[in-house]
């Protein structure tokens, strides 16, 4: 506990400091990153030794009313704080590299100020065992990724999406303010809650509230405008680890609310199955890099709510097999998400860096260019998109192998909405990874890229074959879940774990042979070609004399089957300038696909709003005397009343 | 004792009157610092045979410095920065003004009446002469446009303010009583400062024109 206090206390004085190192944005660079590293460095020991099941506790007495200074590592915390610590630190390093390289722009001690609040405050999210200490890291945390999303806010659409970050978080807020209300009238200590409200009422107020933060559909609308408006290592640190938060609270507020009627698993697996099919269809018709990540987070997201609400329906219905699995497969995919998606956003970063651009429309050929880039970002495309032998599909399969053992409607249409997310979601990263690094370049600016500096390669380099790790240990790590399984259903684990472990261990032995075999032809024709000469040559042009890299197959070209077939809901609007005549001048086309929900949910709703507030307007008028006289008119009236 | 604090009471309200029917700022300021220098003397009445003491003394002289030649002298150098020498276009007229005085001496009078005090405060005469102070500095901040008058609305019901406190808790301790002082002191010497630069970069201090300075406005512009 004490070294978690102590990464605390580097954290927020290590971020204070760079903001007041104006003079120098290099040391005010290496103190930000600097401290966030030390500080993540030391923080881990505390979750690694908590997520064995040791119980540590931090207590002191806080003025504020209903609140307590208190602290906890248990193995939930400790599960969510792993990742936390793993994924900041190494985007604190790449992001050293990324806002260090670009000299003569702002000085950099304001994005690790906020860097450093938004860690400190997660971490005190995941640890806090008082409401109001719980509110109060939840607004940090907020707050600083709302300053960090705007950074550069001299664009305005970063600005547009400030404002929808900030509207839909404190949406969000205002619910678990609410809920907390509600849970704690008698103490605001998460140990002596006492709901005063009908169970259901506080799951929906969490699913609300928590459910902004995690990305659900309908109220996932900030994602994809936040994400790639943000600085790459906080893209990766929000969608890694800032929208887990959202997971986490959902987690532990079921922990409070005791046995689950039978809808809340509906409700998850219907959320679940309603989101993630919505977002991975988006995703794949996004020609933005970034924006393409942020729809796959929602899918991700969406995932872990399918095996929230396959555990859910299993504590319902008693079979414990069913609800273990369901969670166990929720929080294994929680790791996946965090390090599988914080390395893509890291690796969209370098593409960034090095391209000046997100088009996936103007890129191509990079992995020839940016080897490193392109290798580490393949292996979290696989990761996210859950193919073996990667933790993606372990904890997919997990949720699976739990919907299959109960037999209902419930865990059917999970399983049916998880197969076609599956298959989507290939689609989306084929697409993305395709277009991105193979073929060759569609643009001249991207000739030029390079893999980025030192301090940017490093953290690709060790995310890559940690989640490789990650995912042939699954057979081990997921027995090792036990302790924090048993904190939510309640009912001892390991059994049925160790018992869905032996066929993870046959899915990984296979993925090794397959490896192995590939390694092998590899090395054979490596073998076979040593000695001769390899020439290269155009493909078959179709007798066209001067093909381009412009008509290779576009990333908008490869998904355009699916776009078509899944035209209504996503309803891409295509701008189109047809060649015309023998000799046609310059055409172009282009499409673009806002989020449906935005466009026809939100924004309608919103106008009515401000339309109907509008006539409030005219009380603010400025006139200073009509004020004055309005307010000595009410007391001299108040007076009067009051005195007669 | 009560006679003179009558006195001093009545003499506060003609203050009052004559900075309502005044066009010049040189004497509605002038108003404004003799009518903090007649307050000087209330705590000392006030305060009876008992308090005359160093608390007591200690007030009066930090009234006279502060409300009758402090305040002044900032109003004097901001009217100094600016063109302005009068109260140009007052929303409500000179003579109306004093007309709607006496109506707010009568409201004063009328919510006084109903208003028990407690036994042994002050006199009869305190308590419309706060009200009628308060109520007389609202009209002057609502009824004209310079922002120097404004600031002298505001002093005048400063002033009702003071003349409720010292009349009806005698016994409130020298700190809050110095406390209020200094706030007010810091409110007017932070607005004469502005307003001394008001009037100088925009040549005016109507502050009818500064509502142009507001933010939606433009935006629907």
């Amino acid at each position: 506990m004490t070294l978690l206090l102590v990464a605390l206390g580097l954290l927020v004085a290590s971020g204070t400091a760079a903001l007041l190192c104006r003079r120098s944005p290099r040391a005010a660079n290496l103190i930000g990153a600097g401290g966030a590293a030390a500080a993540c460095a030391l923080g881990l020991i505390p979750a690694v030794v908590g997520l064995g099941g040791g119980e540590a506790k931090f207590d002191l007495a806080w003025p504020v009313p209903g609140g307590s200074l208190s602290l906890a590592i248990d193995p939930l915390t400790a599960f969510f704080l792993l990742p936390l610590f793993a994924l900041c630190g190494l985007a604190a390093v790449y992001g050293a590299g990324y806002l260090g390289g670009r000299p003569g722009r702002r000085s950099p001690g304001a994005p690790w100020f906020f860097f450093n609040w938004l860690v400190a405050g997660m971490v005190v999210v995941v640890t806090a065992r008082n409401a109001v200490l719980f509110l109060l890291a939840w607004e940090v945390m907020s707050l600083a990724s709302y300053f960090l999303v705007t950074h550069e806010d001299e664009r305005p659409e970063v600005r547009e999406a400030g404002w929808t970050y900030l509207v839909a978080t404190h949406f969000g807020n205002a619910c678990l303010i609410a809920l907390f209300a509600l849970l704690g009238p008698r103490s605001l200590d998460f140990a002596d809650f006492a709901p005063a409200a009908p169970a259901g009422l506080l799951f929906v107020l969490a699913l609300i509230g928590f459910g902004t933060k995690a990305g659900f559909v309908p109220l996932h609308v900030w994602l994809p405008e936040a994400h790639p408006a943000a600085p790459s290592h906080v893209s990766a640190v929000m969608s890694g680890v800032m929208i887990k938060m959202g997971i986490y609270g959902l987690l532990r507020t079921l922990t409070w609310l005791g046995p689950p009627p039978l809808w809340w698993g509906g409700l998850l697996i219907g959320i679940g199955a309603a989101s993630g099919l919505f977002a991975v269809l988006f995703a794949l018709a996004q020609g933005d890099l970034k924006r393409l990540l942020a729809y796959s987070s929602v899918e991700n997201t969406s995932i872990i709510a399918l095996g929230l609400g396959v555990g859910l329906v299993g504590l319902h219905t008693g079979t414990p097999g069913v609800a273990i699995l369901g969670f166990a497969g929720a929080l294994l995919h929680v790791w996946t998400h965090a390090l599988g998606k914080g390395l893509l956003f890291l690796g969209a970063g370098a593409v960034l860096h090095a391209t000046g651009t997100r088009e996936m429309d103007r890129l191509g050929g990079l992995s020839r260019s940016m080897p490193l880039t392109s290798a580490t970002f393949l292996v979290g495309a696989a990761a996210v998109a859950g193919l073996p032998p990667l933790s993606g599909f372990f904890s997919e399969f997990l949720i699976l192998y739990g919907a299959v053992q109960h037999a209902g409607l419930h865990s059917l249409a999970a399983m049916v909405a998880l197969a076609l997310m599956s298959g989507l979601a290939a689609a989306v990263f084929v697409r993305a990874f395709g277009s991105v690094f193979l073929g060759a370049a569609r643009d001249g600016t991207v000739r030029g890229a390079h893999d980025p500096g030192a301090a940017m390669r490093a953290p690709l380099a060790i995310l890559a074959p940690a989640l490789l790790v990650l995912g042939l240990a699954t057979p081990v790590l997921v027995p090792a879940l036990a302790p924090v399984v048993e904190q939510l259903v309640s009912l001892p684990a390991q059994r049925d774990l160790d018992a869905a472990s032996a066929p993870l261990a046959v899915v990984v032995l296979g993925s090794v042979v397959l490896m192995a075999l590939v390694a092998l032809i590899a090395g054979g024709r490596r073998l076979l070609l040593a000695g001769r000469t390899v020439g290269s040559a155009v493909t078959w042009d179709c007798g066209y004399a001067h093909p381009t890299a412009r008509m290779q197959y576009t990333a908008s070209s490869f998904a355009q089957p699916l776009t078509a077939l899944f035209g209504p809901v996503l309803r891409t609007r295509e701008t189109a300038d047809a060649p015309r005549g023998l000799f046609p001048d310059a055409v172009s086309f282009a499409t673009r696909t806002p989020d449906a929900v935005r466009e026809r949910v939100w924004r309608p709703l919103f106008a009515h709003v401000s339309g109907a507030l509008h006539a409030m307007h005219r009380l603010q008028h400025g006139r200073l005397h009509l004020y004055v006289i309005s307010i000595a008119l009410t007391l001299v009236v108040l007076l009067l009343w009051r005195l007669s | 004792m009560n006679s003179w604090i009558d006195a001093v009471l009545v003499l506060i309200t003609l203050t009052s009157l004559v900075l309502l029917g005044a066009s010049r700022l040189g004497t509605s300021i002038r108003m404004v610092a003799l009518q903090g220098v007649l307050l000087s003397p209330l705590p000392l009445l006030l305060a009876g045979p008992s308090g005359f003491g160093p608390r007591a003394a200690m007030l009066a002289v930090a009234t006279v410095l502060i409300k009758g030649l402090g305040f002044p002298w900032l109003m004097a150098r901001a009217v100094r920065g600016g063109s302005q020498r009068r109260e140009m276009d007052p929303r409500v007229g000179y003579n109306a003004s004093l007309l709607a005085g006496v109506l707010l001496m009568v409201v004063a009078f009328l919510l006084s009446s109903r208003l028990p005090l407690p036994p042994g405060e002050g006199t009869p005469l305190v308590l419309p002469v706060a009200l009628f102070n308060i109520l007389a500095g609202m009209f002057v901040i609502a009824s004209r446009r310079q922002a120097i008058t404004q600031v002298l609305g505001y002093l005048v019901m400063e002033n009702g303010i003071y003349v409720f406190g010292v009349g009806i808790a005698s016994h409130q301790p020298l700190l809050v009583e110095l406390g209020i002082l200094l706030d007010v002191f810091a409110a007017v010497f932070v607005m004469g400062i502005v307003i001394f630069h008001m009037g100088r970069e925009l040549d005016h201090t109507d502050t009818d024109r500064l509502t142009l300075l507001n933010d939606w406005q433009k935006e629907k512009e």
